[in-house]
């Protein structure tokens, strides 16, 4: 009888050991479908969302506290593929969000710049380059054209321009924009 | 003499060669002023090495390879830069991109050249110099050569070198003419590439409609051991995966290369380049362009890089009334350009004035009747018609899955179509939207990086901070701090400890030079 009982004992404590072990390494690093889902938000971090970036966006829909159709970078494409992720239907982009732009960056106007390091402080992702009282720069290729560095500039020297069209990301149209009326004839017909 | 092995498909197209192949080919004028663009191959623009206002000679680098896959650029005649800025370029677009514009004196003084022998190099250093001398394949993908010249990477040894002098498309005869006139010098540069890969064979291929060309090679090829092999008149037998299967019966994998099943193929401008480069020290700074369609005299130029194509149009007897398009390529393949002030690059195999005789008509699109058309006629054994209604309807993964990357947009799909549907504008909707997709993805994955790193920061430099007042605080202080909580007159934190807005600075910009910090 003891020696099933102190076997049993033994046996008991080993696996919670074990179990304790595991759970400690073995860790599931975060909400897989929190995971998920970030990866499909564009990663602006502007907050358009009402919520803190993308990610405690994500967790919000993760939980059930946030709809699928607040983030206005990632317009429908991005709605297309959380509904997609989640199983529900798309639905349009909530206006009070805001509404679809083109990408946009960021550039500091360096003539009226006055070294202040608000706009460095404000950027979620430490695009803007600078030092106190010297001029400051966007880093263009880092800038996720979020806008949260216009506001905090004290004498609105940022301004926000439409990415540049260049060779390399130009990019060959959807063909019934270009075919016209034989378009239209597809379209009537299809 | 082994067979040959058709491949799938493809289309018997109208030739129109004898326009302009009557003729050798003449150098054309030199140009008052050079437009030579720092990007004329596949891969990275080359870094200019003139500035504005320098003196050049013919055949200077102005530009720099990028990286390994990127090409050298070379002044094509001697004279002054006068800028380097953003010009109007040969591409579908219209859009301008980085050139060096050069303002030719007239005295073609050329840099101190140097002939090497490339036996006694290391094969690293033939290729070095041909990468220096910006050699690129001259077929009109401008893909850099000394790439694939690179047998390292590739477990097993070459099996077949193919040279490839098929020239498929109809009207264009460059190809033609150099094979008739420099087979000797072709036969040169194909040893330099046989001496780097030592493919156990090499083939040439070229299409049964070039008798002349073919006879030129065949006696150039005398001794060497290399063999001609004519090939059936069939559009794209010049494409690359169609050349191997129809000279090897290999299928190279659909998303795979030639080399994957040891194969390399090269185009017959190409090797002549490669022997100027190895024998003369010279760079590419010209090439041979085919003028032709409703010109007044159709003829093969040898044209200096950068010559604006009107200056070819002027020299070839001016445009016939009626061209509606000048399109650079064969008409199954080209593009129509926006303006011809564009400059020659090595991707210029040949400027096509169009009528509307040489236009395909255009007719009403209707909807597709899935008749299968399409499916005999796709020489990379695609279903072209799934590829339409995928790209049609924007669904990318599925356009994927039928292999969209596979498509050599050759058109002879859109060319049979009963329905007229301009497919292949489809395809290269889709191809550049999966591009813009992923580019957009990598560019999202590097924001929630640097976001995760400044959240990180922000931490570690409020715990800094806290560990900085705790440590700062005397603990007597401490103590009467606590005893005066309870009607605190001044915040808690002594004025002096509070950052200042200049120490924050320094910590937030040292972060931001060191950018990520996400890496440990
Ligand atoms: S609106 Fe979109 S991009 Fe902006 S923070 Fe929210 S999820 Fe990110
Ligand atoms: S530079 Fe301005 S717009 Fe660009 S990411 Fe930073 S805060 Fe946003
Ligand atoms: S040839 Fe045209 S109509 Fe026929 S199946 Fe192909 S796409 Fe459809
Ligand atoms: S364009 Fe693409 S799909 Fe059409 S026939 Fe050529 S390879 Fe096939």
């Amino acid at each position: 009888m003891w020696v099933a009982v102190i076997a049993l004992g033994v046996l008991a404590g080993a696996s919670g050991l074990m179990l304790g072990f595991a759970a400690v390494r073995l860790r599931v690093e975060g909400d897989p479908v929190v995971e998920k889902i970030d990866a499909i938000l564009p990663q602006t971090q502007c907050g358009q969302c009402g919520f803190a970036g993308c990610r405690p966006y994500a967790e919000a829909i993760a939980a059930g506290e946030a709809d699928i159709n607040q983030c206005p970078p990632g317009g429908e494409t991005g709605i297309v593929a959380l509904a997609e992720l989640l199983g529900r239907d798309p639905k349009p982009l909530n206006p009070e969000n805001g509404a679809e732009k083109p990408k946009m960056v960021a550039v500091i106007d360096e003539r009226n710049c006055i070294g202040c390091t608000l706009c460095i402080q404000a950027c979620p992702v430490d695009a803007i380059l600078g030092a106190a009282k010297h001029m400051h720069t966007v880093i263009a290729k880092e800038c996720t054209g979020c806008e949260l560095c216009i506001a905090p500039c004290p004498v609105d020297c940022i301004y926000m321009t439409p990415i540049a069209q260049t060779i390399a990301n130009w990019k060959w149209t959807y063909p019934l924009a270009d075919t016209g009326a034989r378009g239209s004839v597809e379209q009537a017909a299809a | 003499m082994s067979g040959l092995f058709p491949f799938h498909g493809g289309l018997k197209t109208v030739r129109h060669k004898t326009e302009s192949n009557q003729q050798p080919i003449r150098w054309s004028a030199l140009p008052h002023r050079l437009t030579v663009p720092l990007r004329q191959h596949i891969g990275a623009i080359a870094k200019p090495l003139a500035r504005a206002g320098e003196r050049v000679l013919k055949g200077q680098m102005i530009g720099q390879p990028d990286g390994y896959i990127s090409a050298a650029i070379h002044a094509p005649t001697s004279g002054k830069v006068i800028a380097v800025e953003q010009q109007p370029v040969p591409h579908p677009s219209g859009l301008p991109d980085w050139c060096v514009v050069i303002e030719s004196d007239g005295e073609e003084r050329w840099v101190e050249r140097q002939a090497v022998d490339y036996r006694r190099l290391h094969p690293s250093e033939v290729r070095n110099r041909l990468r220096s001398a910006g050699v690129v394949g001259l077929g009109g993908a401008a893909f850099p050569s000394a790439v694939k010249l690179n047998p390292s990477g590739h477990a097993e040894a070459l099996e077949t070198l193919i040279l490839n002098g098929a020239e498929c498309e109809p009207w264009i005869t460059c190809d033609d003419r150099i094979m008739r006139e420099r087979a000797a010098e072709i036969i040169a540069g194909l040893h330099v590439i046989a001496h780097l890969l030592e493919p156990r064979e090499v083939l040439i291929g070229i299409e049964d409609d070039k008798p002349e060309a073919i006879a030129a090679m065949v006696a150039a090829c005398a001794g060497t051991g290399f063999a001609v092999r004519p090939v059936p008149t069939r559009y794209p037998s010049g494409s690359v995966k169609q050349l191997v299967k129809l000279l090897t019966a290999k299928e190279t994998p659909v998303d795979g290369l030639p080399v994957d099943v040891g194969v390399q193929c090269f185009n017959v401008g190409t090797a002549y380049t490669i022997y100027r480069a190895i024998e003369f020290g010279e760079p590419v700074i010209s090439r041979t362009v085919t003028i032709t369609g409703h010109v007044n005299q159709p003829q093969n130029l040898e044209v200096l890089l950068g010559t604006p194509f009107s200056e070819l149009i002027a020299q070839s007897g001016g445009y016939r009334d009626g061209v509606e398009r000048l399109i650079m390529g064969g008409p199954m393949m080209g593009f129509a350009v926006h303006d011809d002030g564009v400059p020659v690059t090595k991707a210029t195999n040949c400027l096509l004035a169009a009528s509307a005789a040489e236009l395909a008509p255009l007719r009403p699109v209707m909807p597709c009747i899935r008749c299968g058309a399409c499916v005999d006629a796709c020489p990379a054994n695609l279903l072209p018609q799934q590829l339409y209604w995928h790209a049609r309807a924007k669904e990318f993964d599925k356009a994927q899955d039928y292999h969209l990357f596979s498509c050599i947009e050759c058109g002879c799909c859109s060319y049979v179509c009963p329905s007229h549907l301009p497919l292949v504008q489809y395809y290269r909707y889709a191809k550049n939207e999966i591009w813009a997709q992923e580019k957009e993805k990598q560019k999202a994955e590097l924001a929630r990086q640097r976001h995760q790193a400044r959240l990180e920061r922000l931490e570690r430099e409020k715990q800094e901070r806290d560990a900085k007042l705790r440590q700062k605080r005397p603990r007597h202080a401490r103590w009467r701090w606590k005893t005066r909580l309870t009607k605190p007159s001044r915040p808690i934190a002594p004025r002096r400890l509070r950052p200042r807005p200049n120490q924050r600075l320094k910590l937030a910009s040292g972060a931001i030079e060191s950018p990520c910090t996400l890496k440990r």
